[in-house]
């Protein structure tokens, strides 16, 4: 079967690795191979979490520098950097909400412009999806629950060999029960987003 | 119930490395695990702990490597199935035990799991520990994938047994870390209640007995060539004349590079699972049928090495190559393009041309690197720190833990950092070889690890410095494991002692020892300014919970602050303390409220005292 692979990029504390938890799930529910590799050492210190999933016929669990079919990036600066994982093919998609680090705060560097963000990635990849995934969360009841935003925007995009009613179906199972019903409207509002 | 417990043979289950090892132990029916925490191993201790709470297998967090070694070590020869796991410095540390435990051996199987860190994505060094099988005789196993490590643990538990040895189960970070579905296999009943049988001669490891014992050991290390050579863990794949030797992870990258090339008709791939001893009746049965030969391995020539000689005694004198300027490196981690690249280049296979994206256009982005959080007791004691040495010329030795990144700008408390445990003594070195006033920095975990030792070295030797424990009530930065200072009842765990660090600072002889609050600033600076000034060796011990733990165990809740219309933008807690939790808006000082601990330090330091408590609604 083709192979399909996704880079997710986050900082720590967005709830990037639920995300690919459901995906990896959902693979699992529908018999599709899936494997995928994180790598979180210090997360929970503020910085960057990326999370790689193969998807069909292909052994490793990581994603080299222009191997990735789709992006996710749960914030603009990161979906940036991470763009050296695209090629013209790439399709990404980010959220527009910054969460700017604290070398911004101290002056060591400078945040850049969001609309810039959006034009050079658009002009290097195939296409770009951008979900204001903080409002919709909000929306949705559940400002945790951006990551659900973004999966929803993520499957519309039909990259991943996944209907939005497997993911529904992996969120039902595979998230906390008081937060299912909010994660499932955030997913339907990133869905219809995108 | 844990969910590795669910006894469903044959369910598919997407599972971490570090799930699917921990696991493969149950399934082999391991009765004892013992661990000190390190990353990329620590989940499969976290997963023990709390199947130990809810089974009859023994689990414990050992204070260091080592100890956690001696204590598997007893267990496996009384009978029981023992794991100790660490990451691949702990093994440094484990090391004095491991090199004549292999001479004495074991009665039940003892699998001891290191976990190696290429590319260092959390760890000092990217030492390759699949020397220490050589260096020991101890023989080796190392799997290619998550599901390859559910059954290769259970291997690992038989050989141990078959061979009366300990053997290592060696992986990477990218096979503990990377997550993939695994069929589960059956749950085998623990034996718990070991039975040593008294055999002094063969168990104390004196001159004359070690003698006989070493003899043992490399009859045994010739037994294991000889199951390596059968192993099914060692296999040959494909009929090509172009030859590859691959173990570890690299394997998945080379099956696709291969494919993606097109070319897996024209290789044959030998994969050893079973790593030291080398088959090597196997290599040269597979060297005689290739044109040249590849070895794809991360870390040093191990495999390359054990290749090469193996070739040399046959005769064999195919070009074989591997680490080299235009192949691969000894450096940092390899990914599926490299990969490819590589074996397109060395058996001159056309592959199609990539068209990287030309990224000039990208500026120079913010960099993101991690933090103390916010409201973190560190930042707290290095800011009392700097400011009771006000003008004193100083330097920072310090030591592993989240602590660590005290050394990042503005904070600037770190000078010099080996090893674990390793800050003590080295201040005892520079206070000795410098007129520099020496302030050593140690977490409460790390001085139970093994910072013990450079304290009463320090007392002893007369060394004149002044050691900073840092007691945040946890082991934080592996993601909040206990140790030997933690009291457990806060965990509603009974069983378990509880060691005073100041009592045992006190009966070590320090001449001076003082406890502080790190939150209370003013009071902080004044005690450690005397310690600072005594002349021989001064302790502080800085109390305070970790701020993560705390809100896990809800004892958090303070108030967040924010910065009132007072605030004349000195930035004093921006440019002084750093704390995450501030941000600048408007070319105004702001607190995110969502990560506001409430600690009130930067309220203390404030020249306006602009920064006030949010009122309670």
């Amino acid at each position: 079967m083709d192979i399909t692979r996704l880079i997710i990029v986050a900082v720590g504390g967005q709830g990037n690795l639920l995300a690919s938890k459901v995906l990896g799930e959902a693979a699992l529910a529908k018999g599709i191979p899936v494997r995928m590799s994180e790598i979180h050492g210090m997360a929970q210190r503020g910085g960057v979490v990326e999370s790689s999933m193969v998807f069909g016929d292909a052994q490793s669990t990581i994603i080299s520098d222009g191997d990735a079919d789709v992006l996710v990036g749960f914030e603009p600066c990161e979906t940036l950097r991470a763009l050296k994982k695209c090629s013209e093919k790439t399709v990404v998609i980010t959220n527009t909400s910054p969460i700017p680090p604290f070398t911004v705060t101290t002056g060591q560097g400078v945040y850049p412009d969001i609309d810039m963000v959006k034009s050079l990635i658009r002009k290097k990849t195939r296409e770009l999806v951008v979900v204001d995934a903080a409002a919709m969360a909000g929306k949705a009841g559940n400002p945790m629950a951006v990551n659900m935003v973004l999966l929803g925007a993520l499957i519309k995009t039909g990259v991943l060999p996944l209907s939005a009613e497997d993911v529904r179906d992996a969120i039902r199972t595979k998230t906390r029960k008081g937060v299912v019903e909010t994660n499932l409207s955030a997913f339907d509002l990133g869905y219809e987003a995108a | 119930m844990h969910k590795l417990l669910e006894d469903r043979p044959g369910k598919e289950m997407f599972l971490l490395g570090n799930e699917a090892i921990t696991r493969g132990a149950l399934e082999a029916g391991v009765a004892v695990a013992t661990t000190y925490p390190g990353t990329p191993s620590s989940e499969i201790s976290l997963n023990f702990f709390d199947i130990s709470r809810q089974t009859d297998l023994y689990f414990e967090y050992s204070t260091n490597e080592k100890v956690a070694l001696e204590v598997a070590a007893a267990a496996a020869n009384c009978g029981l199935r023992s794991m100790c796991i660490m990451k691949h410095v702990g093994l440094n540390v484990a090391a004095d035990a491991l090199m004549t435990l292999a001479y004495l051996g074991v009665k039940g199987g003892l699998v001891i799991v290191c976990a190696d860190d290429p590319f260092m994505f959390s760890s000092q060094n990217e030492q390759d520990n699949r020397f220490y099988a050589k260096l020991s005789g101890l023989p080796m196993v190392e799997p290619s994938s998550v599901e390859e490590c559910r059954g290769m643990v259970q291997y690992a538990f038989d050989l141990s047994e078959t061979l009366q040895e300990p053997v290592i189960f060696r992986t990477t970070t990218r096979i503990n870390h990377s997550t993939a579905v695994v069929s589960l296999g059956s749950l085998s009943e623990r034996k718990t209640g070991g039975n040593f049988k008294k055999d002094p001669f063969n168990y104390v490891a004196v001159p004359a007995v070690s003698r006989n014992l070493h003899a043992k050991l490399l009859k045994n290390l010739t037994e294991a060539e000889k199951i390596a050579e059968e192993s099914p863990y060692n296999r040959i794949e494909g009929i090509g004349d172009l030859g590859i030797v691959v173990s570890g992870v690299s394997y998945l990258y080379v099956i696709d590079a291969l494919n993606e090339l097109g070319v897996r008709d024209r290789f044959k791939i030998l994969r050893p699972g079973f790593t030291h001893p080398l088959p090597k009746g196997m290599i040269q049965a597979f060297l005689k049928g290739c044109k040249k030969a590849l070895v794809v391995e991360e870390g040093e020539p191990y495999l390359e090495e054990g290749v090469k000689v193996a070739a040399q005694e046959g005769g064999l004198t195919l070009p074989i190559n591997g680490k080299r300027t235009d192949l691969f490196s000894r450096l940092y981690e390899y990914d599926p393009a490299m990969v490819k690249k590589v074996i397109a280049g060395y058996f001159d296979i056309a592959a199609p041309a990539d068209h990287p994206l030309d990224l000039s256009e990208v500026p120079n982005l913010p960099v993101r690197p991690p933090a103390l959080c916010p409201g973190c007791s560190h930042r707290a004691t290095f800011y009392v720190v700097k400011k009771a040495a006000g003008s004193m010329e100083y330097m920072c030795t310090t030591d592993i833990g989240c602590y660590t990144l005290g050394f990042f700008p503005p904070l600037s408390m770190g000078d010099f950092l080996i090893c674990m445990g390793s800050s003590f003594a080295t201040g005892c070195g520079f206070s000795k070889a410098t007129d520099k006033k020496v302030v050593s920095f140690i977490g409460d975990s790390t001085f139970f690890h093994s910072g013990i030792p450079g304290l009463i070295n320090a007392v002893f030797n007369h060394h004149n410095l002044t050691l900073v424990i840092l007691d945040n009530g946890t082991t934080a930065m592996t993601g909040h494991q206990p140790n030997p200072g933690v009291d457990m009842t806060r965990l509603n765990m009974t069983g378990y002692g509880r060691v005073s660090i100041e009592a045992m600072v006190r009966a070590a002889g320090v001449g001076y020892v003082a406890k502080i609050k790190p939150y209370r600033i003013q009071k902080s600076i004044t005690t450690v300014r005397e310690a600072l000034e005594y002349r021989g060796v001064s302790v502080i011990i800085s109390e305070e919970m970790c701020t993560l733990y705390a809100k896990s165990l809800q004892k958090g809740g303070s108030r967040p602050f924010y910065v009132s219309d007072k605030c004349r933008n000195h930035r004093n807690c921006i440019s002084e303390l750093a704390c995450p939790a501030f941000y600048v808006e408007d070319e105004k000082v702001r607190i995110n409220p969502a990560l506001c601990a409430g600690c009130a330090v930067c309220a203390q330091i404030c020249p306006e005292n602009a920064i006030l408590p949010v009122k309670q609604e």
